[in-house]
């Protein structure tokens, strides 16, 4: 559609447009870089240079190596992984249920279950409530504390369910035809159908367990089942590094704390590029409404 | 009416695996949200563990007086409302402006790029973020070297209550507005091609056609993002809160979502604690009530 011929002041638009966005990105993307850089160089060598890095000064991986070696970084990278695919498998699989219950029209009562999900959008106990459920449940200091109190989220139900409703009813009759039951309906014909919503749905609940830290530091006592985000507050925020290296100098616990940023973001921006094309078939417009 | 009962009894019969289907979603939200939002009336009561909630003895309003005479409350409700303001007048419109600019790119790979590489800090967690954030404002950091090349002196960016709410905003800003044009731009999508042909043939330039087409048609999508947002005026960013709050920026960063945590789970105040949380959550719900009202009135388009 745009063979129209452009006016001066278009052209003088384009060009500044497409500037300002390619500044954006370098600004978005430069932190990271120079986080990388610095957990691969010299500490010394950084702290003489000073002000922005290009490329590694000195090259050394010797922080990486402290990195590995040690046992709290470790154990959370272990307990977070755990605490992903086990949060995420629970998650998926009541979002499928809610989100396919809620959108065929045969669902009993569905207005009421509609309007009881999504009041919870609005209105919640709040913090304190749910942290004497949790107690009163006996879950402090159990890994279920992670897992259970965040099962659903209302938003990733209503994600699905606007994608499920777009899917022609003519396919479910079809297989109520060949007397298939609600189950085998869910997962031979409308999962896989419905696979850009569900690859949203998992990076949601993936990236929420992956960085989540505060219910881990309010429900748990024990450092063995401590997620790697809370490790993370102490070393970064706290600016603890003491467990690392007794004997660093000060230098080195900066590099220190740019290889551990380096290690716990990498997950994510590897997983990244293979979901990302299902950003926004997977999240439709619809979805906002409801 | 027999006849309409027995029928409904076997129309539920003929959905049981529907419901059997639903039925852990739904104690899911009854144990985990409604149970908490019933524990609100230890708001209303003296609660004392060894006595259960509901054992616990009712004290009527007295948490909430206590909590209105207090010396933190104006400032609390000041600390909140300013944030809230800075970040819905600085933060909430950028995300339509970027998605507006990226929809005049043409070039579809470039286009993917950028917003590849925009919606990634969205998904870098908290804690990562405040992180950086305390490793390049520091006194030392990275950008007081780069402004003392320029000339000017370190600033203390983390612990003084000047900076701390353009710290908290910009870096809100750096993370998400990528992140945020993704609904913007599903919506712009969406708008009908040939509109822009027949404004383009009535001789419409770009100008006339992003006010009489574009925005009309994203219209609908901000004043939803809106009202939710609203909605949310008095909670947002609690996390966030939490990470870059310190002794130096505490009367500024002190909001009522953070002095929850701290009167009940630091200090065990739990009824007062869920009076606080009680009041905000009214608050935040009455806002959204007010403006989805208002929105109805104006522009008919609703949450519901």
């Amino acid at each position: 559609m745009q063979n129209f011929k452009k006016s001066i002041g278009e052209k003088i638009f384009g060009v500044s447009n497409y500037t300002f966005l390619i500044l954006l990105s370098i600004i978005t993307i430069y932190p990271f870089y120079y986080v990388l850089c610095a957990s691969l160089s010299d500490s010394y060598a950084v702290l003489a240079k000073g002000g922005l890095m290009l490329y590694p000064v000195g090259f050394n991986v010797g922080a990486y190596a402290l990195v590995f070696l040690n046992n709290n970084i470790v154990v959370g990278y272990a307990n977070t992984l755990f605490y992903v695919f086990a949060g995420v498998s629970l998650n998926i699989i009541l979002t499928m249920f809610a989100a396919y219950c809620l959108s065929r029209r045969t669902m009993p009562f569905k207005r009421f279950f509609m309007l009881m999900i999504t009041f919870t959008m609005y209105f919640s106990g709040g913090l304190i409530p749910n942290y004497l459920l949790v107690k009163s449940l006996g879950l402090l200091n159990s890994r279920l504390a992670l897992i259970l109190p965040g099962a659903v989220a209302t938003w990733n139900v209503i994600i699905l369910r606007t994608y499920m409703l777009s899917i022609p009813n003519s396919m479910e009759e079809a297989a109520r035809i060949d007397s298939a039951n609600d189950l085998n309906i869910l997962f031979r014909i409308i999962a896989p159908i419905s696979i850009p919503a569900i690859a949203v749905n998992i990076l949601f609940y993936a990236v929420g367990h992956w960085n989540s830290w505060f219910p881990a530091m309010i429900y748990l006592q024990d450092k063995n089942k401590f997620p790697l985000q809370l490790f993370l507050r102490q070393i970064l925020i706290q600016a603890d590094v003491s467990d690392m290296a007794d004997y660093a100098t000060e230098p080195i616990a900066e590099n220190i704390k740019y290889a551990t940023i380096i290690v716990s973001i990498i997950p994510i921006l590897f997983v990244f590029p293979f979901l990302q094309r299902f950003f926004v078939t997977g999240m439709m417009v619809g979805a906002i409404k409801e | 009416m027999r006849k309409n009962f027995d029928a409904n009894l076997k129309e539920l019969f003929k959905n049981r695996l529907l419901l059997l289907m639903f039925a852990p979603v739904f104690f899911y939200y009854v144990i985990f949200n409604y149970i908490p939002m019933f524990g609100l009336i230890i708001a209303f009561k003296d609660f004392r563990p060894y006595l259960g909630i509901l054992g616990s003895p009712w004290i009527g309003f007295d948490n909430f007086r206590q909590f209105f005479k207090s010396f933190y409350f104006w400032a609390l409700l000041r600390n909140t409302f300013v944030l809230n303001i800075y970040d819905l007048i600085f933060y909430f419109p950028m995300p339509i402006i970027l998605a507006l600019l990226l929809n005049e790119v043409k070039r579809k790979r470039f286009k993917t790029i950028i917003q590849t590489v925009s919606y990634i800090p969205h998904f870098i967690s908290l804690v990562v973020i405040v992180g950086l954030i305390y490793d390049f404002f520091s006194t030392n950091g990275i950008i007081n070297q780069i402004i003392g090349f320029l000339g000017i002196e370190p600033q203390r960016f983390l612990n003084t209550n000047k900076w701390y709410i353009p710290m908290f905003v910009g870096s809100t800003l750096w993370q998400n507005v990528g992140w945020g044009t993704i609904i913007y731009i599903s919506a712009l999508t969406s708008i009908d091609h040939a509109l822009y042909e027949a404004a383009y043939i009535d001789g419409a330039g770009s100008f006339k056609k992003l006010i009489y087409i574009t925005l009309p048609g994203i219209a609908p999508t901000i004043i939803i993002l809106l009202i939710l947002r609203i909605g949310h005026m008095m909670s947002v960013g609690f996390e966030k809160v939490l990470l870059l709050q310190n002794p130096g920026n505490i009367e500024v960063s002190e909001v009522i979502s953070t002095y929850v945590y701290r009167k009940g789970l630091i200090e065990a105040n739990y009824s007062f604690a869920a009076a606080v949380g009680l009041f905000n959550g009214i608050i935040n719900f009455l806002l959204l009530y007010l403006v989805n009202m208002l929105s109805r009135k104006f522009s008919e388009t609703s949450l519901w």
